[in-house]
Parts: C-alpha cells; structure tokens; sequence
C-alpha cells in the first residue's frame, strides 16, 4: 500500500508539472503581451517595459516558469528555514494575490459542485434503479427521455430558462449571485438559509446534466448485474428481494458509480463555467474566462494549479476508496 | 408419499419470437433419501424443470403450469413468502458455475452466515460457527482462516465446496444440483461428486442431480429421467437405463459413449440438431432425427408407457416392444463386445 501510494504520488507530480508547463507555454505563445494590457493605452514603450520588468514577463519563458514553479514551493528560505504557503502568484491586472481570488471563488464553486452533487445523486439513484427493474415500462421510457433532454440541453440554455421563469417572473427564487454562507459582505444576504436560497436554481442547473448521465450508468449497470449468477443463488437461498437488491445487485452495481463520482466531482471543481456565468457566481469558472479575457496569465495558472490539484486528490481519494470497498482489488 | 412429485410441468417464456416452450409436460418423482439423475443435452430444458420448481424464474415473461408436491404441498401455487421460506432451507440448489455463482463482494463465511440466519433466528457468532463446521465437513483446508477470504481467492473446485457447503448448511430435504461439475476438471469432479454423495448419505436428502453426462449418472443416480426437446424419453432405475434402454435417443446417447474396452474409428453420432423450442417438430420431437423413424413419428406424439413388464421403466417412443429389445442388445453387445 506504502509503495502504491507513493508511486502515484509520484505519478502526480509528474501530471502536476506537464500541466503548468503547457499552460504557461500555450500563454507564452498567445500573441498579445500583457504588460501592454496591463499598462493601459495611454503607456509609452518605455512605460511596458517598466511593466513588463515589474510583471516579470522580459525574463525568458524558462525563467518565468522556474520562478512559478519555486513560488508554489511551500518551504521559505528567508530569515531561516520555514514552511509557508504556496503562493500562485500576483494577478497581472490588479496586482491582487491570486491565493486570495482563489481563496474567494473556491467556495462559491465548491458549494455550487457539492451540492449539485447531492441533488444529482438524490435523483440519479431511484431513478436509474427503478428504470433498471422495470425495463421497457412507462417510467423507464420516460426517464430514457429525461436523460436525453438532459444530455442535449445546454447548462446555460437550461440556466437562462429557470432563472426566467421561476427567478423572473414567479420570481420563487434569486436569479444571481452568491450569498456567502459565514460572512455575509456589508448588505448583502448571508447566512445558511440565504446560501442556500440563492443556490437552489444554480444546483438544479448544475445537476441535471450529470443526473442525466448517472442514470444512464446506474440503469446500465443495474440491469447487468441482475442477470449474475450470483443474484440468482442469493434468490436460491431465500433471500427477500430487499436484501437481494442492496446486498447483491446494487452493493456491486454501485462500484464503478464512486470511482465516476470522484473524478467528476474533482473535474467540477476546476470551474462550473457555465452555470456560474449564468448565474453570475464568482466561482473559479468565471474568474478564469475572466482573467483569460484580460490575458491574466498568473490567475488563470494559479486556478489551473487549483483544479489539477483537486483533481489529483481527488483521483487519489477515489482510487484508495474503491480498493476499500473491493475485495478483489484490495486482495488481488 | 414422495418427497417431490412433478405432474405435467409446464414451462413457457413469452419472448420476442414467439412463446417458448422449455418445459413441456415433464413429470416425475423423487423419494426420500434417493439420487435422481436428470440427464439430456444442452436445451431439453433439464435446468428450466428445476428453476421453475424453485420458482426462480423471472415471473414477467413466465407462463407456468403442472404441479410440483413436495411433502404434498404444490410449489407452483405457493406464495412467494412460503417460496422463500422453503429456498435454502427444505430445498437448496447449486449451479453450474462456482466462479460466478458466489458474491465476489462479500467474504465466503458473510455469505454462509447469510444462509444461515435467513432461516433461523440465532445470533451471528452461532451462525459463524455453523458455517465453519461446513466448511471443514466439504474438505476446505484450514477452514477457519479461509472463513472471512473472498471468492476470487479460492479456485473452482473449492467455490463448489462452498456453494454445496451453503446448499447444506440448513439440512434441506432436497438438494438439487444443477451441472454442478461441469465446469470442473475430472479429478475435481470426481472429488466434488464423492463428496455429495457423502453429504447426501449423512443428511438422508434427496438429490436432483441435472447433468449431460452419462458417466455421472451412472456414478451416482438411482433414477434417471432421460430429457430431449422439453419432454421426457424414457425414465426409469439406473439400471434399467443402462442395460436394457428402450428409447432410440438413449440409445443414441449410449452409443455415443466412448468406451476404453471398444475398438471403434468412430462414435456413434445422433445425426441433426436439438430442435427449437419454439416451433417443435410435430409428433415425436425426435422423429427428424431418429434412424428408427416410422409414418405415425411424424404425427403422433407418444405418451410415456410402461417398457415391458417394469411398470417403473417408462418410454415414449412408437417402436413396438420387440424391435426395441432387438435393437438394444445390438448397440450394447456392439459396444461391449467389439474388442
């Protein structure tokens, strides 16, 4: 298990470090020169060049992206040896950290994904057993429709019609932005409650594409695992068909549902970009195409450092989870 | 009274294609304590018979008729509660594959255990030992660390310990077996088969054993049921079936044999097919094959009626009586004596 864990850890690093590098090149070759964004029109040359020596960006790529990489090291030199936080860096149009961008979209985007992954799954679950059990029957027809709807309707189409009709016009719910869950910003809403108001329609938006797919996936797997051989010995012995349901078919239909989970839900994180433009939710999705807007390289690398991380933890909590849960990995 | 009695079962799956008659009008009985071989070739509905007595077919598509007494109670017309009082506890049932017919989620003792309190209201550690004396009663080497192992660890021959320690655990009057060596090597059969023998003398039950192989029932049967096409052709003792059959598919079925005592090129094949289940042959369902075959094959299906003088050995099949002793002595004498 030691030499397992550190193998992938390994394995992360190595992800971790080709992702940045690419990033950082494909933003090298972008035709346009951020210090010059930056500086404004009414700069001189000299003006961007003073910029550009400011920002770092006359440096050669190699340089700015050694220095990149040494910032995220989260050990310090200065004044002794001492551990301190990775730093991503400082955005290009405003100077701000981008620890601190992150530090405020991180929530939104994580309250939007993690909730949307209750609701998907609340749904997803009985409807994908139930269609499974009942083959070719009136429900199952129906939700095969739901699914299709669900694949095909685009976030933001779907975003833009439910905070029409239900925000706008029966105006049941807001139909933007977020209201923090701990520290309400001065007259803004705060609290649980609000958190949660404000994010009702967002989560339903976020959700109905992945329940779409997870219904799909657990009716698939629900209906292969009940022709097993093993379901029909557990019948043989007497068992209802209650246990006969969650001992045996779904407690081995249900194992690939985790490994998927995981990885969406890591995916997620990187940025619901379409929901949270739709719904004006200053999430790691809109900053990024934000700071893209404003070829604001260290935000968008620090959020891209974020969601790869997340992603690779992530992948990692899924891996070890379903080693847990099955005996024939664990043991193989 | 028998321990099961099977009357005119019937068994039809309404598919897609039409209705398919698995089982058409198969009867039989077991007593206490005896082996029934069921014996025929892939399709003649030999395993149908018996998950439609165990009720194990899936209800949507299933069309059932007949009776099956068992102690005088037809467990066709049980409901599903009684069913499942009965399934792993008066009668238990084993398949054909041990490496798919066990959870591979769950450990080998959880799945005993499950057996177990499914039909009795004890407490797990009692239920834990039980299983454990099982599994040392079947032959599972250091039983009581392989306990909590998993299926995927144990080989086949030792997963068919386990489902036949599982089929045990509760003492069923009646075990059915369902091919339970054919994915077995031989040696690994013949232990497997030894061992049921053993069970079924220390248990007194009765044992349904389904197979295609004749060496099995001859092995271990004391009654046989010879099945083609969804129908029975002839049944009777094991040796009346072994020495003196009376139907043209068993003899084909001896025939086929091969023998270490015979010098022959090539085995006696039954020429064609099984035929489909779904549109059976008119008349005799294996007069298309059938070397003997006579006009009234063709149109009339022959009922089962008693071969000679034994009113046990039952055969369906036009030949008259003497034509088939004739016939009978030939293919035997043919075999045993060509070295």
């Amino acid at each position: 298990m030691i030499r397992y864990l550190i193998r992938r850890l390994i394995w992360a690093a190595a992800l971790f470090l080709t992702v940045t590098l690419i990033g950082f090149v494909l933003f090298y070759l972008i035709p346009a020169d951020p210090a010059k964004f930056a500086c404004g029109r009414a700069c001189t040359a000299v003006d961007v060049a003073r910029v550009a020596h400011y920002l770092g960006t006359d440096r050669p790529v190699y340089i700015q992206y050694l220095r990149f990489l040494g910032r995220l090291i989260p050990l310090s030199f200065h004044g002794g040896f001492h551990l301190k936080a990775p730093n991503l860096g400082q955005s290009f149009v405003n100077r701000q950290d981008v620890n601190s961008i992150v530090a405020a979209a991180a929530p939104q985007t994580a309250s939007l994904v993690l909730g949307g992954m209750v609701i998907w799954m609340l749904i997803a679950l009985p409807v994908g057993v139930l269609s499974a059990l009942r083959p070719r029957s009136i429900l199952d027809r129906i939700s095969m429709t739901g699914v299709l709807v669900g694949i095909s309707a685009h976030p933001v189409w779907l975003g833009l019609i439910f905070s029409y009709l239900i925000g706008y016009r029966l105006h049941l719910t807001p139909i933007a932005n977020y209201a923090n869950f701990f520290h309400p910003l001065y007259g803004q809403p705060g609290g649980p409650i609000q958190w949660a108001y404000h994010l009702i329609l967002p989560w339903i938006t976020f959700a109905i594409l992945f329940a779409a797919v997870y219904v799909r996936m657990i009716r698939a797997n629900v209906m292969e695992t009940m022709n097993e051989d093993y379901v029909r010995t557990a019948r043989a012995k007497g068992a209802p068909e209650s246990r006969v349901m969650f001992a045996h078919i779904l407690r081995n239909a249900l194992l690939p549902v985790v490994t998927m989970l995981g990885m969406d839900v890591g995916l997620a994180l990187g940025g619901a970009i379409f929901t949270e433009t739709v719904y004006s939710l200053n999430g790691l999705g809109y900053q990024t195409i934000q700071a893209l807007n404003n070829y604001d390289s260290p935000t968008v690398l620090g959020i891209l450092v974020f969601a790869t991380t997340a992603i690779i933890v992530m992948n990692l909590v899924v891996d070890l989870l379903y080693a847990w849960i099955d005996p024939r990995i664990r043991l193989g | 009274m028998a321990l099961l009695e099977v009357k005119d079962l019937k068994t039809y799956f309404s598919t897609g294609d039409g209705m398919v008659r698995a089982v058409d009008g198969v009867s039989f009985s077991v007593d206490k304590g005896q082996t029934l071989g069921i014996v025929g070739e892939s399709g003649s509905g030999k395993s149908v018979t018996c998950l439609t007595i165990m009720g194990l077919n899936a209800k949507r598509y299933t069309i059932t008729s007949g009776q099956a007494l068992f102690n005088g109670e037809d467990l066709l017309a049980a409901s599903q509660s009684r069913l499942r009082e009965i399934r792993g506890n008066d009668i238990a049932m084993i398949f054909q594959d041990p490496m798919t017919s066990l959870n591979p989620v769950h450990s080998v003792g959880k799945q005993l255990v499950e057996a177990v309190q499914l039909h009795s209201e004890v407490s797990k550690t009692q239920a834990r030992a039980r299983a454990l004396e099982l599994l040392k009663e079947v032959g599972i080497p250091r039983a009581d660390r392989r306990i909590d192992d998993y299926p995927h660890q144990f080989s086949g021959g030792m997963r068919q310990r386990v489902m036949i320690a599982m089929a045990l655990i509760n003492n069923p009057e009646l075990l059915i077996a369902d091919e339970p060596t054919t994915a077995l090597d031989v040696t690994t059969q013949a232990q497997i088969l030894t061992l049921i023998e053993n069970l079924q003398r220390e248990y007194n039950s009765a044992v349904i054993m389904i197979t295609h192989d004749l060496g099995v029932v001859a092995e271990i049967a004391d009654d046989v049921v010879v099945m083609y096409a969804a129908q029975v052709a002839e049944k009777g003792s094991v040796d009346e079936i072994f020495h003196r059959p009376r139907h043209p598919y068993t003899w084909g079925l001896m025939g086929s044999l091969p023998r270490l005592n015979a010098d022959v090129d090539r085995l006696v094949q039954i020429q064609g097919q099984p035929p489909s289940l779904l549109r059976p042959p008119s008349g005799c369902r294996f007069h298309p094959r059938c070397p003997y075959v006579m006009d009234v094959c063709r149109t009339v299906n022959p009922d089962l009626a008693p071969a000679g003088d034994d009113v046990d050995h039952l055969q369906a099949c036009h030949l008259d009586e003497a034509t088939k002793e004739r016939e009978a002595a030939r293919l035997l004498g043919a075999v045993a004596g060509a070295s």
